[in-house]
């Protein structure tokens, strides 16, 4: 008998046990004489039922989970090979109310093909972007990602089409892709997904990227803290070259583009896109002032288009269906489907991606299904440690960049980070400039001493000295980094610190009575 | 479990050389040190500046900007606890202060018996599986109490 499985190798499903249920499904199997292929996937992104093990079946893959190694003896005995029942069959994953609620197309793959193999990658629609992007010429490929209306999935929100633009029109001897994979934010991990379990279409984003705007090499810049996706983006780049998708005339096309990965080393801060930029060239990772911008002169002085994982792969999508399909999809002006990532303290964690506008109380409540602890949600972070903390009475806000900037929020990299009721929001804000303190370049004044006196600040009002003057004091430091900074860092580090002052005020005066009693 | 070569001049000029022809060679230079060593120590920075064309202060300024190079090597295994928020959300923080308290360590330190460093880490991507460490590279979820005991255990 043979069959054939998936199971994960993601980061997250390893952490909890995929690779020890991989063995024990070798073991058992050869034991009983199966002849069992064992394909290792990226993630669904359904974190409470990893490790998620998926059975091929004529009529589709049949899903077990969450399974430890435990647990095989009994799915073997049970038949889980022919799909039978078992306490852990989920039965078909596309079924799932989590999965099926979501717009899949930036992660359509994600979780389903094999992250090693481009061959598999093809057969499941791969490479139709390229080919598209291929025969329409450059100039109308960058006009397609306009209409689409992509914007920077790295937090920003820029154009992603207009990005390209000024790169394209910019003259020099040689221009560079440049993929920000430096997932800092706390509560994010779509890069980390798509890397490891869809890595080809990110090099196909970034093969259609490279030949609209005409440039000849392209960087991976990810993280220490990512060593598997590192492992998965180098194994996929052997494939790519391997198959002529990578290096001389490709496929053909005459057109040249080769891709390496680089690593960081730990610094935040190398998720901006000018400081990162330094930390390719060597030096330092410390932020540029713009301009000039890095379309026009970035990595080595050269025109650079730098964008983030999830607009990158992206684009293969908006090529393959043309951009009024992306378009179509989505909220104001936030067009297309956003990965967003559900995480910390909440019973349903993973990725959802789906068209914007979704509310933040329909991801945290219906979708999350609330605390994974089962307390009451008291505040929800979005858009990573830079990002302002929401309270449930603002759980009305659509998904979207305009309405969070509205409510004097960000959306960010589409992290959302929910804590219940045993959370102190003035810890959080103090953590939140220490953060900033760690991590600060220390080219700006407002950012490199702001965040430590905010630090001390925050330990006074916490204290209970002085809070009323202690408050006035850290709103006013907040204006000043806010408005006096170079980059997202320091300027955008009074989110999270304005927010939980402003939506939970009590954590920050509670400690006053304590400190008069004590006097 | 990670084995680190003592410092030698010529093996790190070796490992050096290949990066310095290279576009932004220098963080690959400083990762392959890393890898052999264990650490970049003070001995490396003539050598870096040397082969980079570079001042030994910018070589230091380099080095002392990312969290990672380190200028000792670490324990014998090494437990990146994650404290960025999402794993705060899951109370990793009481975690994390009770564990180093337990080993009486503090950020960044290693055992007497050099068998575990523990360092902190802002994020490893679990932040659906909090909290998260990295040991020794392997990828840890949803752990606890007995969860980080077993993996103390296992470093000694």
């Amino acid at each position: 008998m043979s069959a054939r499985v998936f199971l994960p190798i993601d980061a997250g499903a390893l952490a909890l046990g995929a690779d020890d249920v991989a063995a024990a499904l070798a073991a058992h199997a050869s034991a009983r004489g199966i002849a069992l292929e064992i394909v290792r996937t990226g993630a669904r992104g359904l974190y409470w039922l990893e490790p998620l093990l998926e059975v091929a079946r004529p009529e589709g893959r049949i899903a077990y989970g969450p399974v430890s190694a435990g647990d095989v003896p009994a799915l073997f005995e049970s038949g889980f090979l022919d799909g039978a029942a078992h306490p852990l069959r989920v039965g078909r994953p596309e079924e799932i109310p989590f999965l099926k609620r979501q717009t899949r197309l930036t992660f359509a793959r994600c979780g389903i093909v094999d992250p090693a193999s481009a061959a598999d990658y093809e057969a499941l629609g791969g490479w139709r972007g390229l080919k598209r992007a291929l025969a329409l010429g450059a100039a109308a490929s960058i006009e397609e990602v306009v209409a689409s209306g992509l914007r920077g999935r790295g937090g920003a929100g820029f154009p992603t089409g207009i990005k390209w633009r000024t790169a394209a029109a910019a003259q020099a001897d040689r221009k560079y892709i440049v993929c920000n994979a430096d997932e800092g934010d706390s509560g994010t991990f779509a890069d980390r997904m798509i890397i490891e379990g869809d890595p080809f279409v990110l090099i196909e984003g970034m093969l259609i990227a490279g030949y609209a705007v005409g440039a000849s090499k392209g960087y991976i810049y990810t993280r220490s803290e990512y060593p598997h996706a590192i492992a998965a983006m180098n194994r996929a780049l052997a494939a790519a070259r391997a198959g002529g998708f990578l290096g001389a005339d490709i496929q053909g096309s005459g057109f040249s583009f080769d891709l390496e990965v680089r690593v960081g080393a730990g610094a935040y801060v190398c998720g901006e896109e000018t400081a990162l930029l330094d930390s390719l060239e060597g030096k330092r990772g410390v932020v540029r002032a713009k301009p000039p911008l890095p379309a026009i002169q970035g990595l080595f002085g050269r025109p650079t288009v730098i964008n983030n994982v999830i607009s990158l792969a992206s684009v293969p999508i908006i090529l393959a269906e043309g951009a009024k399909h992306y378009q179509g999809l989505g909220y104001g002006r936030s067009r297309g489907t956003m990965p967003i990532q559900l995480a910390g303290n909440i019973r349903y964690p993973g990725l959802f991606e789906a068209a914007f506008g979704v509310t933040l109380g329909e991801l945290v409540n219906e979708i999350g299904g609330g605390t994974a602890t089962g307390r009451p949600v008291r505040a929800v972070q979005v858009g990573g440690p830079l990002g302002a903390y929401f309270p449930p009475a603002l759980f009305d806000t659509p998904f979207d960049y305009e309405a969070f900037a509205a409510r004097d929020g960000l959306i960010g990299h589409g992290g959302v980070v929910v804590f219940d009721d045993t959370v102190d929001m003035a810890a959080q804000a103090r953590f939140a400039m220490e953060f900033c303190a760690v991590e600060s370049c220390g080219k700006c004044t407002p950012c490199r001493l702001g965040s430590t006196r905010g630090m001390e600040v925050m330990d006074r009002i916490r204290e209970g000295r002085e809070v009323e003057k202690n408050i006035a004091l850290i709103t006013d430091l907040c204006e000043t980094m806010k408005f006096g900074s170079l980059c997202a860092l320091g300027g955008f580090t009074p989110y999270p610190v304005i927010s939980a002052l402003t939506h939970f005020r009590e954590d920050f005066t509670r400690a006053t009575a304590r400190h008069a009693a004590a006097e | 479990m990670h084995e680190y070569s003592a410092w030698d001049d010529e093996r790190a000029s070796e490992i050096i050389t290949p990066w310095c022809t290279v576009e932004g060679g220098m963080l690959p230079a400083l990762h392959a040190l890393m890898a052999e060593f264990g650490a970049v120590p003070d001995a490396a920075v003539p050598l870096l500046a040397q082969q980079f064309n570079l001042s030994c202060a910018e070589i230091r300024g380099i080095i002392s900007f990312y969290h990672d190079f380190r200028s000792t090597p670490p324990g014998r295994h090494v437990l990146k606890l994650c404290r960025a928020e999402a794993c705060q959300s899951m109370h990793g923080a009481t975690l994390a202060e009770n564990l180093l308290a337990r080993l009486g360590l503090t950020w960044g330190a290693t055992t007497t018996d050099g068998a575990l460093t523990i360092e902190p880490v802002y994020c490893l991507g679990l932040c659906a599986v909090a909290p998260a460490a990295l040991f020794d590279e392997v990828p840890q979820g949803r752990l606890d109490v007995a969860r980080l005991d077993r993996l103390v255990t296992a470093a000694r």
